[in-house]
């Protein structure tokens, strides 16, 4: 995951501790009036501005140059991404922001070597010209390129459109509303005293999506997703402390926003009882993870684990390794028998979720760990063929007109049990330990072994009952003796569909979006640390 | 790469045909709002990628991004649309302009609004440049000398049992701003990185280099390539050790990791409001206090030789570090710690007023040195009885900030050195540790060389580092990965 700035974290089930009733500032009705000037179409379809563009036009143009040109292999994909960023410090517009790119790009397979190539201007000549320039760029490569590209062959999708599952674009949305909406939250809790300064943020993004091969694939796709966030400070007493949301960012549209204020009533008392609380002792403690922080753990130690490309050290210069090696496919202990994980880009809401990939592939779902044992891996279609595979599994993708597929993530989700207990009812099963609520920091290493986690709050159990937050906490693993550690799953009523906006890979650096389910999950005898004493303090 | 040609991308004159000057001029004169300013950026990039000793990605990009601000006075302040679009026609220009001005009657007022800057009234002077010529742009024949000397490091590295993964980049922005204040400048940015990790069999072992360069004229491959069989070589006894503090010994570039979060964690308002460890204990910020006891300095200036950098503001928006309503405003070496004290942070004009310190904004490069240092890595190396020597660190993150602790791996190479020699290779390790609690207890600094960051090289590439020894590095627990 980059470094850019924190994503929300998704939204947890209610903490067992709290007494106060959340409840929502706004009713129902309030967000229908809100929403009045907004019109709801029955099917959602791809806006006719992106449609009305000459698609084809351009897709032929270039894709007839490459193959004149003696390419193997073409793809023309042209997008429109639009991005939107509203930034609030204690209730003033502190930075806002919208960006609107536009372009296209051609990438061949040219004598079994790669040529990719960029452009903006939508003219037939441009589109030829940016094709016939990564074949250019193919031929340069070819002397230096020992690896002989092929890629898995896929079935021909002709004329498909897909577009994500929303109710109301949030670019229909004026920016005066939004603001407004995200001041008054803002305000309300500054009227706080035990509220210090109030962050409060809204990203949006819109990405359309037109894709043709000269395999005769052609696709034209919508999504829209957003990530509302608002943090709480304490700077009381020269001690910093701050409590955020933990509603997650999601592949919904504006109509998400009341999900986010109902937790905004519980912010300052949590906060207030975090800045309260006892520092926590070092040691081993059994860890109730709830969903809101899990996602992130699961992003890390398995969702990067299982990329193929990772595996096999195309990152290895960059974002790293894996010590999930193929050679351990269908023997490697992952976890604990209970463990099972899926890739997925099929889910309603996922960040990754999207009709075809960006090298025309269906998605799907698909095994990664099964009965905590490693069976399967994220792959593109240059992969799947390099190992054999007959098909892709769809986990191409582009962050930009501008930047070349590369294989991302799916979203990768841990499954419940299906008859499995409350997350109240895996804390009465912890004599000594804490429940984990929402994340904060991370850090793993460059074959996903040993990671280091902090959150938004940690709850001490004893003898079953949740007694009070603490303070300064992180937990530290190696990631199979953690899945290993993992000795009971929330049922699907703890179930959360978290994510981020910001997962970092590649080089050139390219960002992605992508959606992590799981349960509320309990794990034996975890190392904890305390984070002052960390520092020396 | 001999031989090969770098393909003239002809503009095509039916969508854009206005060249980045004019779209500037033609922002301004189409605006309606009360201010305007404009950013055009012409960036080009070319890339190479690979692994297992071949190359396997690569592209070139060509691209334009023209930024609207538009400014609206109202009752109550000042609001500000600001809206980016890449891939525009001429004939957009218009629409891109409108919606900034739609986007900033929407808007409630900004905070920190302020006047914009003109040419008499605080704005740099000059252009940056010679405005009216085109912008240059880079292509893959940037890499002409570069690509073959890395297929002969390939070639020698294949029969060495060594395998090479890396990445090289340049890139070439141009970027124009104009203000309906009267203010035009220009500024040229090349920027250039090379990252080479090898993977050697037997021994076993993963070990890095990496450089900055504006040009790719001054990267030697053979030189790299030797660096890296001088560290497999050390590899060839290998030693491990548990968690717990060492004596450590940080090359420029992992110092280069750790000083650019310091200087990100140096944000004047987020110092003020108590958030960060720059934040005195009560109230306001810890500008005047000692943080080494070495008398250090830590510093930006545009002008640094081989780091040269925009030597003026240029913000596509309103912000807490960096904001439009100061763009123009010069850039002039600004030291944030002096004789190891604090003495400045990095402000915008609003947070300058708060803060009562002069305006020292964000600078895009970062050098650290001890005046008077001489010693090389390898001198501190033949100086330590025992100790531990990091190659670079990696995953960084924030654990604290009001501590600054970050958390993070050593990565490609930690080796023990006894009596003034390197034993073998460690194994790797997570750490806990602030910057600021180095700068506390570091026991010797050496000599500032250009240091390209592992961490954040892909984001801030301009930094000069010496070598830091510090005597109780907090490696937190072992890491498996190698």
């Amino acid at each position: 995951m980059s470094r850019a700035a924190g994503s929300g974290p998704p939204r947890g089930g209610p903490a067992p501790c709290e007494t106060e009733q959340t409840r929502p500032f706004l009713g129902e009705a309030a967000w229908q009036k809100r929403l009045r000037h907004v019109t709801f179409p029955d099917v959602r379809e791809i806006d006719h501005e992106f449609l009305s563009l000459p698609l084809r036009v351009l897709a032929d143009a270039a894709l007839q140059r490459a193959r004149d040109l003696g390419a193997d292999h073409a793809d023309f994909r042209l997008e429109r991404v639009r991005g939107q960023r509203l930034v609030l410090a204690d209730g003033s517009v502190e930075s806002s922001g919208e960006t609107d790119t536009l372009g296209f790009a051609v990438r061949v397979v040219h004598n079994g070597t790669w040529g990719f190539a960029a452009g903006t201007e939508l003219t037939t000549d441009a589109a030829a010209s940016v094709a016939a320039r990564a074949v250019d760029v193919a031929k340069v490569a070819s002397v230096l390129s020992s690896d002989h590209i092929e890629l898995a062959p896929e079935p021909a999708h002709h004329d498909a459109v897909w577009v994500s599952s929303y109710e109301v674009d949030p670019f229909d949305v004026p920016v005066r509303d939004k603001t407004e909406l995200l001041a008054d939250w803002s305000r309300r809790l500054l009227a706080d005293p035990r509220v210090n300064h109030v962050d409060a943020s809204l990203l949006q993004a819109k990405e359309q999506k037109f894709y043709a091969d000269t395999a005769g694939t052609v696709t034209t796709q919508q999504r829209v997703r957003l990530a509302p966030v608002v943090e709480a400070v304490s700077t009381s007493d020269g001690r910093l402390e701050s409590m955020r949301t933990i509603s997650p960012p999601v592949g919904r549209g504006y109509e998400y926003l009341p999900t986010v204020e109902a937790e905004l009533a519980e912010l300052p008392e949590l906060l207030a009882a975090k800045a309260a609380a006892p520092s926590v002792e070092p040691g081993e403690y059994d860890l109730v993870i709830d969903p809101s922080n899990l996602w992130l753990t699961i992003h890390e130690s398995i969702g990067h684990a299982t990329e193929l490309d990772r595996a096999l050290g195309y990152e290895a210069a960059y974002a790293g390794t894996s010590f999930a090696t193929p050679d351990g496919l269908g023997s490697l202990r992952y976890g604990s028998p209970i463990m099972n994980v899926t890739g997925d880009r099929t889910v309603e809401h996922g960040l990754s979720t999207i009709g075809y990939d960006d090298e025309g592939v269906a998605t799907s779902s698909f095994e990664l760990v099964t009965d905590g044992v490693l069976t399967g891996y994220q792959r593109d279609r240059r992969i799947s063929r390099l190992t054999g595979h007959e098909r892709s599994n769809g986990c191409a993708f582009a962050d930009s007109p501008a930047t070349m597929p590369i294989q991302r993530m799916a979203n990768v989700s841990l499954a419940p049990d299906p008859r499995g207990p409350s997350t109240e009812e895996l804390i009465r099963r912890v004599d000594d330990g804490i429940y984990v609520v929402g994340d904060r920091s991370w850090s793993i290493d460059m074959q996903r072994y040993n990671f280091q986690f902090t959150g938004q709050r940690f709850y001490r159990i004893r003898g079953g009952r949740v007694t009070g937050q603490l303070r300064d906490v992180a937990y530290q693993a190696t990631t199979t003796d953690f899945w290993n550690s993992m000795t009971a799953l929330g049922g699907p009523q703890t179930y959360v569909l978290g994510g981020a906006f910001n997962c970092g890979k590649g080089q050139p650096g390219q960002v992605a979006p992508v959606s992590h389910g799981c349960p509320s999950a309990l794990f034996e005898k975890v190392r904890v640390l305390n984070t002052v004493r960390e520092a020396g303090a | 790469m001999s031989g090969v040609h770098s393909p003239e991308s002809k503009r095509s004159t039916v969508s854009q045909s206005l060249s980045a000057q004019a779209v500037t001029e033609r922002v301004l004169e189409l605006s309606r709002a009360d201010d305007c300013m404009v950013l055009v950026t012409e960036n080009s990039t070319a890339n190479l990628r690979w692994a297992g000793n071949s190359l396997t990605t690569n592209g070139v990009t060509r691209g334009r991004e023209v930024t609207v601000v538009s400014l609206v006075e109202g009752p109550e302040g000042t609001s500000v649309g600001t809206v980016s679009r890449s891939g525009l026609r001429d004939d957009q220009l218009e629409d891109l302009v409108r919606s900034a001005e739609a986007a900033a009657r929407e808007a409630p007022p900004a905070e920190g609004a302020h006047p914009l800057l003109g040419p008499g009234t605080g704005a740099a002077q000059g252009v940056g440049g010679d405005w009216d010529a085109p912008p240059a742009a880079t292509d893959i024949g940037v890499f002409s000398t570069f690509a073959p000397d890395l297929g002969t490091a390939f070639e020698r590295s294949a029969k060495a049992g060594v395998k090479l993964y890396g990445y090289a980049e340049h890139s070439l922005n141009s970027t124009f701003f104009g203000s309906s204040t009267g203010v035009r400048l220009r500024h040229d940015q090349p920027t250039g990185t090379v990252d080479l990790n090898a993977k050697s069999a037997d021994p076993g072992h993963s070990t890095w280099v990496g450089r900055a360069t504006r040009d790719f004229a001054d990267i030697d491959v053979e030189a790299l390539e030797a660096e890296l069989g001088r560290r497999i070589a050390w590899a060839r006894t290998s030693v491990e050790l548990p968690a717990g503090r060492y004596e450590t010994l940080l090359p420029p570039e992992a110092v280069a990791d750790l000083m650019i979060d310091l200087y990100w964690g140096m944000g004047a308002r987020d110092a003020f409001e108590g958030r960060t460890a720059l934040s005195a204990k009560r109230a306001g910020t810890r500008v005047g206090e000692r943080l080494s006891p070495l008398p250090l300095r830590l510093r930006s200036n545009p002008a640094e030789p081989g780091l040269e950098c925009a030597p003026f503001v240029l913000a596509d928006s309103p912000g807490r570090r960096i904001s439009a309503f100061d763009n123009g405003l010069p850039i002039r070496e600004s030291e944030w710690i002096s004789d190891g004290e604090l003495s400045r942070l990095v402000q915008t004009h609003d947070s300058a007023v708060l803060t009562a310190l002069p305006v020292t904004p964000d600078t895009d490069n970062l050098v650290l040195e001890l005046p008077g240092a001489t010693a090389s890595l390898d001198d501190m190396v033949a100086g330590t009885e025992r100790g531990l020597l990091v190659t670079c660190l990696w995953y960084i993150r924030v654990v604290d900030p009001r501590s600054m602790l970050l958390t993070g791996l050593t990565r490609d190479g930690v080796y023990l050195v006894e009596d003034g020699e390197v034993k073998g290779a460690v194994n790797n390790f997570r750490f806990n540790e602030s910057p600021v609690g180095l700068l506390e207890r570091v026991s010797e600094v050496g000599r500032t060389v250009p240091a390209l960051s592992r961490e954040m090289g892909d984001y801030f590439t301009r930094t000069a580092m010496p070598p830091m020894r510090v005597p109780d590095f907090n490696m937190s627990t072992v890491s498996r990965a190698s």
